[in-house]
């Protein structure tokens, strides 16, 4: 038996180094009973014996078996005839477990020569045993089962292999990464990220509204709504007319107001609005969806509940130097900086018993956030003045180009100038600078949520005045009263205000396009030529002083690209080309950033991350998607729509075209079977549970940390006493769970708090300044 | 196929798509990647698994390493022999413990055995004192040096022996927030 199972070993060794692949066991996905017939398996191992028998029920089985045997030790399992039900459970366990094996076997810490061992091993085991475990009566399901899950896995391979292939820009990142470590590439791998999701949404919108309205729907002046006015024909084409997207730009795919409310159009008789609707809502659900998983996996990656200043001089050790670097210069700076680092450490540590003066500072900080609040209420303040007297502008004709576009000036120039104001508002306030960083980044984005709510508050506040209402009744006896057709660009119309908020976002969005690519440029990339070519002749050292060259921001230019984000979301619904156009946008800012940090930009001097995790600009993505959805949806179900534009018009609310939908297309019970679900008693307790995936999530990746936690042994654990207390600073203290306790020596104690036990809990409570 | 050359059978693919983190087309340019190291010693056809090691000078010159002060301690801790000579499976391995699909457990238990000079299962004082010079590149003065590594083992060390078992070392490493990010090579 052994001497045999020694010579199918060399046997193996010499298949393998062939190129058929039917007598080894690494092949998936082809038929194994084939194989079984071939007798290509050898008996591996001493539970080879046991097992090679056939089923129960049946003795063909084991003839069978015997046969196909082959030239292989089928002799050794002449011996037992059928395996009893405990013993074929045992068996199917021991293939689960080799099939885990083989899942987990890239995790396992082994060398790859052993490694690739025991895969093959595994491998063989459970392709002779599935196939043995198949055979038999009542056993064509597993069999079946097995076959597909096989070819599921190799399907899953292949799919893999295809999306490594089609990830875009890896080549580049790399280039950025080798260059400047990994905090900056971060933002290079979420943007690209953002562009795949952007991607997606485009291809939404794009295949499901804007081709059937293109190629189903009617075509360009054949109905007033998608017409030049006769009033602005002469003047549809200047460019300045289409930089403000009026004229061609405002009557074409681009805005809400060109899709008409035909119920179904073409052929296949598409249902436009529905789909328009669908495509709206369905926008906000697959972003969602994307988040939320991209959010879940990261919470693996996250550094779990350590706080501040509790491993500080380990993690400096250990996780400080970025294995990413591959350019000499950046490694220089990496080996500066982590030496400044733990420089600044060892003065903290030795300067941790200094006497505070806690009142001042306090009285600082409330300063500090007091001047921080009035400049935000005035940015505020500004923009609602602006919007409205935009509002007053838009009835002249007579505007110079600044009053054109003083909306978009004053938004893009608080953006530009807070954030500086914020910063050096804050050096009053004297924090740590990774909670420092924390609160700007908190300022910043209650600046630009401020700003964004003020302004949607100042168009919708528009929308309602009375005035369109008097045009409305108005425009509604002309048309009764008008028999003869006309001219499409002659009829009057109604105003069209989702087209206009449609409108304001995609200047918005332009326009922080543009603001964005002049800052680059002159900010960064006029910046390293005045250093690089006038340090020739310049008193000082440009490069090593004032101004040198420029740091990639890296806080600034993700917020930033959340804050577009929002945008695009909240505009998308009135004006479905605005997808399109920050799909070109964050390609062409991909090239364009990659190009400008590689040419004008140096390695960080100091590097510390803004969070514990890469979750935070995430959840920061889904808080904004959550605020970009209330505007929406409070138009959807509250506002009615424009009444002669658009894929909604002539209804009441814009989801009356569900209930149209319902009534005429879906069979009667369905309709009564919706009237039920839409029961404002089972609505909401529905719109309550939706954050429960999030909890659960959350609940998930908690469990698996504590599951991480691995209980403290008794040699590990000691409550502390009194005399084993040590000086904590200012940014160490926090208060102890029972997995965090270990011993301290014995003589660093701290005279300030007698009792040691009570007082943590005292500090954590009295003082904010602790926590992050 | 004709005339293309295989570098790889199918078999040996999925057993390595398996066994790392790589889908097939970076196998094949991890394969490109070691033989530009040294092509007239390593072959093109790698279907019979020839046993071919590459000396550690020649891969510590690979620009993902080269700049990286712990390069001889990750060659060394993926090398059979522990002298720093890799046969492909194992310059496969290393980049495949390091990617970024790697795994935490992975990451640390390779960490703990680069950072472990003396390879003694231990990260004792000598070891954090060859740890720390390596990082500052000799900038800081001996008392600071002692001061940091006595910190370190200090916050560390929880069963209380003055140097650091993998345990201890996990367990801190399991709360770094940027151990991961940091600890990733792209190949």
């Amino acid at each position: 038996g052994k001497g045999k199972e020694g010579d199918e070993e060399s046997e193996e060794e010499e298949d393998k180094k062939g190129a058929k692949g039917k007598k080894k066991g690494g092949k998936k996905g082809k038929d194994e009973e084939e194989d079984e017939e071939e007798g290509g398996k050898g008996d591996k191992g001493a539970t080879g014996k046991k097992g090679a028998k056939g089923k129960g029920k049946a003795k063909e089985d084991d003839k069978k078996k015997k046969k196909k045997g082959g030239g292989s030790s089928s002799s050794n399992s002449d011996e037992e005839d059928s395996m009893s039900e405990g013993e074929m459970a045992k068996l199917m366990e021991e293939v689960e477990e080799k099939k885990k094996l083989i899942a987990t076997i890239r995790n396992k810490p082994w060398r790859m020569r052993r490694r690739l061992t025991h895969l093959r091993e595994s491998q063989q085991f459970v392709d002779k045993f599935e196939g043995a475990l198949g055979k038999g009566k009542g056993r064509k399901w597993y069999a079946y089962k097995v076959m597909m899950k096989k070819k599921w896995i190799k399907f899953q391979r292949d799919f893999e292999n295809f999306r490594t292939a089609c990830i875009p820009w890896e080549r580049k990142i790399k280039e950025v990464e080798s260059h400047f470590g990994s905090s900056v590439a971060s933002y290079f791998i979420f943007l690209r990220w953002m562009y795949g999701m952007n991607l997606v949404l485009f291809g939404f919108t794009f295949g499901l509204v804007v081709i059937p309205e293109v190629l189903m729907g009617l075509p360009y002046g054949s109905i007033p709504r998608k017409t030049v006015p006769r009033a602005e024909a002469d003047s549809a084409q200047d460019y300045s007319v289409l930089m403000d997207f009026n004229g061609y730009c405002k009557y074409s795919v681009l805005f809400y107001g060109f899709y008409n409310n035909q119920r179904t159009i073409g052929l296949l008789q598409f249902r436009l609005p529905l789909s328009y609707l669908m495509v709206g809502i369905g926008t906000f659900g697959y972003s969602l969806m994307v988040v939320i998983r991209t959010m879940a996996k990261n919470a693996d990656v996250g550094g779990g509940d350590g706080e501040d200043g509790e491993f500080t001089f380990a993690w400096k050790m250990f996780t400080s130097w970025d294995y990413l670097i591959g350019n000499a210069e950046t490694a220089d700076n990496k080996y500066a900086s982590i030496t400044t680092s733990f420089k600044e450490s060892i003065v903290d540590e030795q300067e941790n018993q200094k006497d505070e003066n806690i009142h001042l500072r306090r009285f600082l900080r409330v300063l500090a956030n007091f001047m921080i609040i009035c400049s935000l209420g005035g940015s505020g303040y500004l923009i609602y003045f602006v919007v409205k007297r935009s509002q007053e502008f838009a009835s002249r004709d007579d505007l110079s180009w600044y009053e054109k576009n003083e909306l978009e000036i004053i938004m893009s120039l608080l953006g530009l100038v807070c954030p500086p104001l914020f910063e050096t508002i804050a050096e009053l306030e004297e924090y740590h600078p990774r909670i420092a960083l924390k609160w700007q980044l908190g300022r910043i984005f209650a600046l630009f949520l401020g700003n964004l709510y003020t302004f949607l508050f100042a168009l919708f506040d528009e929308v309602n005045t009375k005035e369109y209402y008097a045009n409305f009744t108005l425009n509604s006896n002309d048309t009764e009263a008008t028999p003869p057709p006309m001219h499409p660009s002659d009829i009057i119309r109604g105003p069209c205000w989702e087209t206009g908020v449609g409108i304001e976002f995609v200047k918005l969005t332009v326009s922080d396009i543009q603001v964005t690519y002049l800052t680059i440029l002159i900010g960064d990339f006029a910046r390293a030529v005045i250093v690089r070519f006038l340090n020739y002749c310049w008193c000082w050292d440009l490069e090593a002083g004032f101004p040198s060259y420029g740091e990639f921001d890296i806080s600034g230019n993700v917020l930033g690209l959340v804050f577009n984000q929002g945008m695009i979301w909240m505009g998308a619904f009135y004006a479905p080309g605005l997808v399109g156009i920050n799909v070109l946008r964050l390609l062409s800012s991909m090239y364009y950033q990659c190009w400008a940090v590689m040419a004008t930009n140096v390695p960080h001097e100091r590097v510390f991350k803004a969070s514990k995790s890469n979750n935070f600009y995430m959840g920061l993505l889904l808080l904004i998607l959550f605020l970009s959805l209330l505007p929406v949806v409070y138009t959807i179900m509250t506002l009615p729509p424009s009444f002669d534009c658009g894929p909604f018009s002539g209804k009441a609310k814009m989801f009356d075209v569900i209930m149209e939908t319902i009534d005429l297309d879906l069979p009667a019970f369905l309709g009564t079977l919706f009237s039920y679900a839409a029961n404002p008693g089972l609505i909401i307790p529905a719109r309550h549970s939706a954050p429960l995936p999030l909890t659960q999530l959350k609940r998930n990746r908690n469990n698996e940390t504590t599951g991480e936690l691995r209980p403290l042994s008794q040699y590990q654990c000691r409550p502390l006493s009194q005399d084993q207390c040590r000086p904590l600073s200012q940014y160490q203290c926090r208060p102890l769970s029972q997995y965090q306790c270990r011993p301290l020596s014995q003589d660093q104690c701290r005279t300030q708090f007698p009792d040691r036990l009570s007082s943590i809990w005292e500090l954590s409570s009295t003082s904010f300044l602790r926590k992050g | 196929m004709g005339n293309k050359q295989t570098t790889f059978t199918d078999e040996q693919f999925e057993a390595y798509q398996d066994c790392t983190f790589f889908p097939r087309k970076e196998i094949l340019r991890l394969h490109g990647r070691y033989r530009e190291l040294a092509p007239h010693l390593v072959p093109l056809d790698y279907t019979n698994n020839p046993d071919i090691k590459l000396p550690l000078s020649l891969l510590v010159s690979m620009p993902e390493l080269k700049e990286n002060p712990f390069r001889d301690r990750i060659v060394q801790t993926f090398s059979e022999d522990g002298q720093g000579d890799l046969s492909f499976n194992d310059f496969v391995d290393m980049f495949s413990a390091l990617c970024e699909s790697s795994s935490r457990e992975l990451k640390t238990r390779y960490a703990f055995k680069i950072y472990d000079f003396n390879r003694d299962n231990f990260i004792c004082k000598e070891d954090l004192e060859k740890t720390i010079n390596k990082l500052t590149k000799g900038e800081l003065t001996p008392e600071e040096v002692t001061l940091v590594c006595d910190k370190a083992i200090e916050e560390a060390d929880l069963d209380g022996d003055s140097k650091l078992s993998f345990a201890d070392f996990e367990n801190m490493i399991s709360k770094a927030p940027d151990f991961l990010s940091t600890f990733h090579v792209r190949i």
